[in-house]
C-alpha cells in the first residue's frame, strides 16, 4: 500500500453524531490527537486519510474506511482474535442491518472508542451497558476488523448466484483431521490488536450485536503473530521456534498485492473486487515430539537455519533461497523436501500467498500436551489457484507434517474496503 | 436454582401486602358481568373447551369452569401477546371453579382450556365490548402491570402447594414411579415464579438447592428427593424430606402475600428467568439425576413471558417494535422446546445432542437481548 496516487480515495469521516459525544477510551489517557506516527513507520505511509481530518491519526489507529479491508496488508499486529459465526437468520434485511451495526461500531471501537456514545457506563442506569466496559482507558491499539463471508452464507440467503466460484469448498487434503467444531462458518470477524483485551472486546461486541442474527460458531484466540506484512517489521517465530514469513508478500509490493491477493476487475462477481479470499487453518503442532528432533534435521525440514534465519544455500535471512545450490557433499543444500521448497513460487508455478498467521495454545489436551500451534490465515487472489495447489504439495511431501495436523478449516470471501456510509457487502446485499 | 449467591433484589422489597385487583379464584363478587346475566359458563372436556357466550362488556368478567374431562385442566383469558388478563388452574376432574377477570379495554381476547395442563390449550376468540372507566395514565398502567403479575405467582403458588403435596404423598408411600412422574409436574410451578422464589433466601436454598459438597450445608429439598429417586433409592429421612418440602411451599405461599413488587422487577425477573435456562438448564445443571431440564426450561420460559406480557401495555407505550420482536422471539423458543415434546413429556437432558443444546442457546441469546432492555423501557 505505498502507492498513494493509483488507487486509493480519500474518506471523510465518519458522521459527528457516531463518534461525538461519547467518552473516548483514548482520552482517558490523554493521548488523543498526538501526532505519533504509526508503529513500523514506512507502514503508515500511504493510508488514505480523510481530507477533513485535522491531524495525524492518533498512536496506533489503523484507518477503518479505505480501499482495502485494514487488517490483511496493514501491518501485522501481534494480538488475534477470530470468530466464525452461522447466521440465524434467513432474512437478507436483517442481515444488512447487523452488518451496518458492525461496521458502526467497528469504526468506533478501531478509533479508540465505546461501541456506541456513553456506551460503557453513560447510558440508563436500568439498562445493560451498550458497551460491555473492558475496554475503557485502552488505547485503540492498532485495532482492526476484517469480516468476509463463507460459502454457506450465500446458500442461506439465496444468493447462489453471487457466489464467487473461487470460494468453491475446500477440497480434502492428506492427513487433514478436522474438527467440524472447529471448522466453516457463515461469517468471521478477524480482530488484531497490539493489546489482547482490545481485540477480544471488540469480538464479544460484535458477537452481542448479532445476538438473534447470528451465533457464535467457533473462535480462536492468537497470542503471537508468525507473519510480518511490512519490511518495516521484524520476522517473528513460530512454535517450531523458526522465523516464519521471511519471504511474505509485504506492504510495501504493491504489485505483488494486485497479483497474489486483491481481487481484480474480471476475477469474479464485481462486488469482490478489491477484496482477498482467507484461509483459515487451525494447525495443531506436536511440539513435545518436535522438541526432541535433532537441531540439523529441523533445519532440514525447513530449509533454513533456527538461528539467523537464513535458506540453507545462503548466510543471511533475506538471502534469496537458491534451490539449486548444493553443498560440499554434492547433495542440495536445501533439500528436495524441505518446507521452504516446496512451498516457493518456483516450484509452484508462481503462485505467493499472503500470510498473516497466529502462535496459539489453547490449554492442554488431557494427555499431559499442550494443546499447541499455528493458527494459520492466508489471503489470497483465489484459493483455488494459490491454497489449494500448495497445500496438496505439503500435504503429500511436506516431512513436517509428521509434526502437526490440521484440525480446522474455513474460507471466507473478504470484500473490498469500505467508503462513506457502506457496510461489509453493501454492494452484495443491495 | 440459581447459582448467585446475593438473594435477587426482590428480598428487599418485602413488605405490607396491597394486592390490587382480584385474585383469580376468588368468589364472584358483585357487580361483575357474565354477559346474558350471571357467570358465563365454561365446560372444559378432554378435547372441548366450550365458552357458553363469546362476548361480553368491558369490565368485570366472570367464568364459571366445569372440568368435564378426566384430565386436570386450567382456563386461560389471554390478551395480545398471550398476556394472561386471567387463569384458574389445577381443577381436578369433576370440580368447577370460578374466575373474575378485569378487562378494562374492549377488543378481541382468547380464551383458552388446558387439559393435562400442558400446551396451547384449546383456543376461541372472545369479544369484549366498549371500555371500562380507567384513567390510562403511566402510573396506572405500571401498577396494573405489577397487579396483573401479582395475581399471576399467586396462581401459581396455589398449583405449587397442592401439587407439591402430591408429590410428596407418593414419596411418603413410597410409590416410586408416581413420584418420579410428579416431580417435573410440581417443580414447573416452582420454575416459573424463581426469581420471586428466590427473593426468600432462606427458603430457596432448602427447597431448590443441589449437592455441592460444601460441609456443614445441608442437602434438602428437590433436588435431594430427586436423588433418592433416581440414583440411590428412597432413604429413611426421604418422607422427613418430603413433609419439609411441603412446610417450605406453605411457608412460600404465607409470605409472598407480604410482596410488593415494582415494574423493575419483574423486568429483571423476565430476564433472570432466561439467565437461569442459559445457565442451568442448556448445560443440564439443574436436573442431574432425573434429567428432567427441559421441564424446567419450558416453566422459566413460561413465567419470563407472564412478567413481560404484564408490562406490555406500558412497553406498547414507550417503544412499538420491542413488543413485537418479543412476541417473535418467544415463539421462535416455543416453537423450538416443541420440537422436543414427547405426548406431555419432554425429552431427558441426556437425549439431546449438541447440535440441540446449540440450537436452543441460540434461542434463548436471540430473546435474552431484547429481554434486556425491559427495564429500562419501561421506566423511561
Amino acid at each position: 500500500m505505498t502507492d498513494t496516487g493509483r488507487t486509493e480515495r480519500t474518506v471523510p469521516p465518519p458522521p459527528s453524531e457516531e463518534t461525538g459525544g461519547g467518552l473516548s477510551r483514548r482520552a482517558l489517557f490523554g493521548l488523543a490527537g498526538a501526532g505519533v506516527a504509526l508503529a513500523g513507520g514506512g507502514a503508515a505511509v500511504g493510508w488514505a486519510v480523510g481530507e477533513n481530518a485535522s491531524s495525524t491519526p492518533a498512536t496506533g489507529v489503523v484507518p477503518f474506511r479505505a480501499v482495502h479491508q485494514a487488517g490483511i496488508a496493514t501491518p501485522a499486529q501481534d494480538r488475534l482474535h477470530f470468530v466464525a459465526l452461522d447466521l440465524t437468520t434467513t432474512d437478507r434485511v436483517a442481515v444488512a442491518r447487523l452488518l451496518a451495526r458492525w461496521a458502526t461500531a467497528a469504526e468506533r471501537m478501531t478509533a479508540g472508542e465505546e461501541t456506541a456514545a456513553n456506551g460503557a457506563v453513560g447510558g440508563n442506569p436500568l439498562a445493560p451497558p451498550a458497551d460491555t466496559g473492558e475496554a475503557l482507558g485502552l488505547p485503540a491499539a492498532s485495532l482492526t476488523i476484517t469480516v468476509g463471508f463463507g460459502g454457506s452464507f450465500f446458500d442461506k440467503l439465496g444468493l447462489q448466484d453471487r457466489r464467487p466460484p473461487a470460494l468453491a469448498e475446500l477440497p480434502p487434503f492428506a492427513g487433514d483431521n478436522l474438527d467440524p467444531a472447529r471448522s466453516g462458518g457463515d461469517l468471521c470477524i478477524q480482530a488484531c490488536s497490539d493489546d489482547p483485551q482490545v481485540a477480544v472486546h471488540a469480538v464479544r461486541n460484535l458477537a452481542r450485536i448479532g445476538f438473534g442474527t447470528t451465533s457464535v460458531r467457533w473462535s480462536q484466540l492468537g497470542f503471537g503473530r508468525t507473519s510480518s506484512t511490512s519490511t518495516a517489521q521484524t520476522t517473528p517465530r513460530n512454535l517450531f521456534g523458526f522465523k516464519d514469513g521471511t519471504n511474505n508478500v509485504k506492504a510495501e509490493e504493491p504489485d505483488q498485492l494486485d497479483d497474489h491477493v486483491w481481487v481484480q476487475p474480471g476475477d469474479g462477481p464485481d462486488w469482490m473486487t478489491g477484496g482477498t479470499y482467507l484461509v483459515a487453518r487451525r494447525i495443531r503442532m506436536h511440539i513435545e515430539t518436535w522438541d526432541r528432533t535433532s537441531l540439523q534435521e529441523q533445519e532440514q525440514i525447513v530449509g533454513r537455519s533456527k538461528g539467523e534465519g537464513n535458506p540453507l544455500s545462503g548466510t543471511a535471512e533475506f538471502d534469496v533461497a537458491d534451490l539449486n545450490a548444493r553443498g560440499a557433499d554434492g547433495e542440495p543444500a536445501i533439500a528436495t523436501d524441505a518446507h521452504i521448497r516446496l512451498a516457493s513460487h518456483e516450484t509452484l508455478n508462481g503462485v505467493r500467498i499472503l500470510r498473516r498467521g497466529y502462535n496459539f495454545v489453547d490449554g492442554t489436551d488431557g494427555r499431559g500436551r499442550l494443546d499447541a500451534g499455528l493458527f494459520f490465515i492466508a489471503f489470497v487472489r483465489d484459493p483455488q489457484t494459490q491454497f489449494v495447489p500448495m497445500q496438496r504439495v505439503l500435504a503429500q511431501q511436506d516431512p513436517m507434517m509428521e509434526y502437526l495436523q490440521h484440525t480446522g478449516s474455513a474460507m471466507f470471501a473478504c470484500p473490498p474496503g469500505l467508503a462513506g456510509s457502506d457496510y461489509w457487502g453493501s454492494a452484495l446485499l443491495s | 436454582m440459581s447459582r448467585r449467591t446475593a438473594a435477587s433484589v426482590l428480598a428487599a422489597a418485602a413488605a405490607a401486602a396491597v394486592l390490587a385487583g382480584c385474585t383469580s379464584t376468588a368468589p364472584p363478587a358483585e357487580n361483575a358481568s357474565g354477559g346474558q346475566g350471571g357467570p358465563i359458563k365454561v365446560a372444559a372436556a378432554d378435547s372441548s373447551c366450550d365458552v357458553a357466550v363469546t362476548e361480553a362488556p368491558a369490565g368485570k368478567i366472570s367464568f364459571t369452569v366445569t372440568n368435564t374431562g378426566s384430565k386436570v385442566t386450567e382456563f386461560y383469558l389471554y390478551a395480545t401477546g398471550d398476556r394472561i388478563m386471567g387463569e384458574v388452574e389445577n381443577i381436578g376432574p369433576g370440580l368447577t371453579r370460578d374466575l373474575i377477570v378485569e378487562v378494562p379495554d374492549g377488543g378481541t381476547y382468547t380464551t383458552a382450556c388446558k387439559p393435562g395442563m400442558v400446551g396451547d390449550g384449546i383456543r376461541a376468540a372472545f369479544t369484549v365490548t366498549g371500555n371500562a372507566q380507567r384513567s390510562v395514565d403511566q402510573n396506572t398502567l405500571l401498577a396494573e402491570a405489577t397487579a396483573g403479575y401479582t395475581r399471576y405467582v399467586n396462581s401459581q403458588i396455589e398449583a405449587l402447594v397442592p401439587k407439591t403435596q402430591e408429590f410428596a404423598d407418593a414419596v411418603k408411600a413410597g410409590d416410586v414411579a408416581t413420584a418420579k412422574a410428579l416431580f417435573p409436574v410440581s417443580r414447573t410451578y416452582w420454575e416459573r415464579i424463581e426469581p420471586v422464589a428466590e427473593s426468600f433466601s432462606d427458603i430457596d436454598p432448602k427447597v431448590d438447592g443441589r449437592d455441592d459438597g460444601e460441609p456443614g450445608v445441608p442437602f434438602t429439598g428437590y433436588h435431594r428427593l430427586e436423588k433418592d429417586l433416581w440414583e440411590t433409592g428412597l432413604q429413611p429421612d426421604s418422607a422427613a424430606m418430603a413433609d419439609a418440602l411441603v412446610a417450605d411451599m406453605k411457608d412460600l405461599q404465607t409470605r409472598v402475600k407480604t410482596l410488593e413488587l415494582t415494574p423493575v422487577q419483574l423486568a429483571n425477573g423476565a430476564k433472570e428467568l432466561l439467565d437461569e435456562v442459559a445457565t442451568g438448564k442448556i448445560t443440564g445443571e439443574e436436573d442431574r439425576y432425573s434429567h428432567t431440564d427441559l421441564w424446567d426450561f419450558k416453566a422459566n420460559v413460561e413465567g419470563s413471558q407472564a412478567a413481560v406480557a404484564a408490562l406490555r401495555p406500558v412497553i406498547d407505550e414507550k417503544d412499538k417494535a420491542l413488543g413485537p420482536l418479543l412476541d417473535e422471539r418467544f415463539a421462535a423458543v416455543d416453537t423450538l422446546l416443541e420440537q422436543y415434546r414427547v405426548g406431555d413429556s419432554y425429552k431427558l437432558y441426556t437425549e439431546l445432542t449438541d447440535e440441540d443444546k446449540k440450537k436452543m442457546t441460540d434461542a434463548v441469546d436471540a430473546l435474552s437481548e431484547p429481554i434486556s432492555q425491559v427495564a429500562a423501557v419501561v421506566t423511561s
